[in-house]
């Protein structure tokens, strides 16, 4: 067993080869289908009866999706996976690891889950294959997601992706305006907009008790934009420096001070705290304000009828980067693969789950209505049927993204959840001045244990 | 797929199977009970008749009431003790200053204006032409929930930046009467009393149906016997009205009381919480279930009971002498 284990620990290629010549002759199991292994890729080695659980906090129709994606995989190799998801996913794992049943592999959806799992001792590190595709195909700050102290553990399987802005290509067509590639231009075409008696930007920060959420994520693409990963990583983990009284994260409040509270470009800024969110999108078609930053799932909220296309009522453009340093910052979210043994099937699974190959087939599962993305760039960008997806994967999977989580999300309750929600309301709603606000954010902090 | 009925009427027979040997349990406990005589009797009546009831008590009300009271003094993690430290930050913290100051109007005006009304519409209709229909329709919103309402009143306050048309209602009327809406649900303390506009729309139908049924059945002689003493007006109802629906008056002021301290839905929905319109009782949701701070929200669950027991005890004792006049 032991070096069954360190074999598959090696290399990729001579691994696989070596497995394949030791324990099973190739071909031999019967339900191998050549079509099926096509699209598998090769160099996977046969192991028929076995099943691998991936527990996940994805269910019903779109968990079964993630089992028509694999199907193939079965079918090439025998190994089953038990696609086994759970909306109690979160409160679950921990109590599965800690009574000694952790799943073969668990799809983290959050980067502070995947540092608690390893802290228990029971979560493995990524085989050599997926450290090779890892590296192939993603981009460095997806790896350092994935990573705890140094060593990388878990691949990613989905992207999302919040920096977006949208605008409607009719009225842009209509007035002339371009879309804008770098963060000054953007403000150039702003101000001509502004001169022209336009609204240039869209807000609404309103969401009943979660009132305030969407001004945390114009804080957050600004503070990835200005002061890059680390700093952003600092910010969320509260560490000296990176307060919110600290300069690089009031230096970024003023930033979004200028752009979304600047009466120049939104009108009476208090509005904001009162519009919802939904709201917000709602003059775009129109031209009542030009343009609002948020992801794409905002397009549910668009008047009846609004075409939403490249040529139509409206369409996204990437929010530019700011500081060139920072090269193509995104925010966004994923979930990622983490194993719990090295057993030979778990690690074939999980290497699988790391290729180019299985996200084609997840997207491909995703139909015609998309909404499935991946940042492996070995993707072509002609899989994605869906071009406001196919948009976003450019950026997911650009191998030099600097890719950050939701910080507001990632912060503690009380402040991802409260301070800032109820700091940015009173910010928006008073113009309450950025140091007053920063400074009852940091004061709000929990300490660590209570 | 299994048909409706193919799935449902299995759970429909296990119901009633659930509810027969229910029955059977208590056939079983009364026929010992019956049998019961003598000295033990009246023992076994009261652990027969109380028992379950006072066992729901103790595990439905009693246990969660100390375990909140428990974890007011702990921190937010309910790790450690934290002695009155909730309950201080309660008290001295700007924004839950007024929070508490928000939780005090609410008291003070809206069961009184609630009630109040209700009472003048009661009497105002009572005896005129057509009174079903009027009082059908001012009891309607009662069967919108409060975050129906809260909705509904969202477009009546709704202000849209001065550059775009105004929408809302009260917007809209403000802006052809020629002069600039304030941004209704922003400016304090108005704001306040406006969410308590949608409260008072919303109860006071079921306040005046609830007095006017106490002034119907107030004897008729009663009231010809004083119009022929020559009492008319303010001193027939002064006199005689309301001295006759005054019990019925306190019932539903308490519950309107009560209504208004655990209000949560109209704020929450409305502003949620913002623009320093919260109340306690949303703040305790929003501190115990998103910001994960039980210690807090436990506090202020515990200043709510705290506030509801004066309520209570007028109510028992009202009720009680009642009981001794009878």
């Amino acid at each position: 067993m032991s070096i069954s284990k360190k074999g598959l620990l090696a290399g990729v290629a001579t691994a696989t080869i070596a497995l394949v010549a030791t324990f099973v002759a190739p071909a031999a199991y019967a339900g191998t289908s050549a079509a099926a292994c096509a699209n598998v890729g090769s160099g996977y080695a046969v192991q028929k009866g076995k099943t691998v659980e991936v527990f996940t906090s994805v269910v019903g129709d779109e968990l079964t999706r993630y089992a028509k994606a694999s199907a193939d995989f079965t079918a090439c190799t025998g190994i089953k996976i038990n696609w086994n998801g759970s909306d109690q996913f979160e409160a679950q794992l921990p109590v599965r690891v800690a009574g000694g049943t952790a799943p073969d592999l668990a799809l983290v959806p959050q980067p502070g889950l995947i540092a608690q799992m390893v802290a228990t001792g029971q979560a493995v590190p990524a085989p050599s294959a997926v450290v090779n595709n890892i590296n192939r195909y993603w981009s460095k700050s997806w790896r350092n997601l994935g990573s705890v102290g140094g060593r990388f553990y878990a691949a990613p399987n989905s992207a999302n992706l919040k920096s977006l802005v949208w605008y409607s290509p009719k009225q842009f067509a209509k007035y002339g305006y371009t879309v804008p590639t770098t963060w000054a231009d953007m403000f150039t075409q702003s101000d001509k907009m502004a001169a022209a008696g336009q609204t240039a930007w869209c807000g609404g920060i309103g969401s009943g008790g979660a009132t305030g959420w969407p001004s945390t994520d114009w804080l957050e693409e600004v503070v990835v934009r200005e002061a890059g990963a680390t700093v952003y990583n600092n910010w969320i983990a509260h560490k000296k420096g990176a307060y919110f009284s600290d300069a690089p994260i009031i230096h970024a409040m003023n930033t979004v001070w200028g752009w979304m509270g600047n009466s120049k470009y939104v009108g009476k800024v208090s509005t904001i705290a009162t519009t919802s969110f939904q709201d917000a999108v709602t003059g775009i078609p129109s031209g009542g304000c030009m343009q609002l930053q948020q992801a794409s799932f905002i397009a549910a909220s668009l008047p009846k009828g609004s075409v939403v296309s490249p040529t139509g009522d409206a369409w996204v453009y990437y929010l530019p980067g700011i500081n060139p340093a920072v090269t193509t910052p995104v925010e966004g979210g994923g979930e990622f693969y983490l194993a719990f043994n090295s057993n030979k099937a778990t690690v074939e699974v999980q290497t699988f789950l790391s290729t180019p190959q299985w996200a084609v087939s997840r997207i491909k599962a995703a139909g015609s209505n998309g909404g499935w993305l991946s940042a492996n760039s070995g993707v072509p960008a002609a899989t994605y049927s869906n071009p406001l997806d196919a948009l976003s994967a450019k950026y997911l999977s650009d191998s030099h993204s600097t890719f950050v989580f939701d910080a507001s999300d990632a912060m503690p309750a009380a402040i991802g959840n409260g301070a800032e929600w109820t700091g940015f309301t009173d910010w928006f709603a008073n113009g309450t001045p950025v140091k007053t606000v920063a400074a009852k954010i940091d004061a709000a902090w929990p300490s660590a244990s209570n | 797929m299994p048909s409706f009925w193919s799935e449902n009427l299995p759970k429909l027979g296990q119901m009633f199977a659930a509810i027969a040997i229910f029955l059977t349990v208590l056939a079983v406990i009364f026929f010992i009970a019956g049998k019961a005589n003598g000295k033990k009797q009246r023992p076994i009546a009261i652990v027969v008749f109380l028992g379950p009831a006072l066992i729901l008590l103790l595990f439905g009300l009693l246990g969660p009431a100390i375990r909140t009271l428990l974890l007011s003094f702990k921190g937010s993690a309910s790790k450690h003790w934290v002695g009155f430290n909730n309950y201080q930050w309660l008290f001295t913290d700007p924004s839950m200053r007024i929070v508490l100051r928000n939780t005090v109007f609410w008291i003070l005006l809206t069961p009184i204006v609630t009630t109040g009304l209700g009472l003048l519409l009661a009497i105002l209709l009572d005896r005129m032409r057509r009174e079903s229909v009027a009082k059908s329709l001012i009891f309607m919103p009662m069967a919108i929930s409060f975050v129906g309402a809260s909705i509904v009143w969202e477009f009546v306050y709704k202000f849209a930046n001065p550059n775009q048309p105004q929408v809302g209602l009260m917007s809209s009327i403000a802006h052809h009467l020629g002069f600039e809406p304030p941004n209704w649900l922003l400016t304090q303390p108005l704001n306040t009393f406006l969410l308590m506009v949608v409260f008072v729309w919303s109860q006071t139908g079921f306040a005046m149906v609830i007095l006017s049924a106490a002034i119907k059945n107030v004897p008729a002689d009663i009231m010809e016997a004083s119009s022929l003493d020559g009492a008319t007006g303010w001193r027939l109802f002064r006199g005689i009205t309301f001295p006759m629906v005054r019990s019925t008056f306190i019932v539903v002021l308490a519950t309107m009381v009560v209504a208004t301290l655990k209000l949560f839905d109209i704020v929450r929905a409305s502003t949620g919480g913002n623009f320093g319109t919260s109340v306690l009782a949303n703040e305790m949701y929003s501190e115990t279930f998103i910001r994960y701070d039980a210690g807090r929200g436990a506090a202020m669950a515990i200043v709510l009971f705290l506030l509801v027991i004066p309520v209570l005890v007028y109510n028992i004792m009202n009720l009680r002498r009642e009981r001794t006049i009878a």
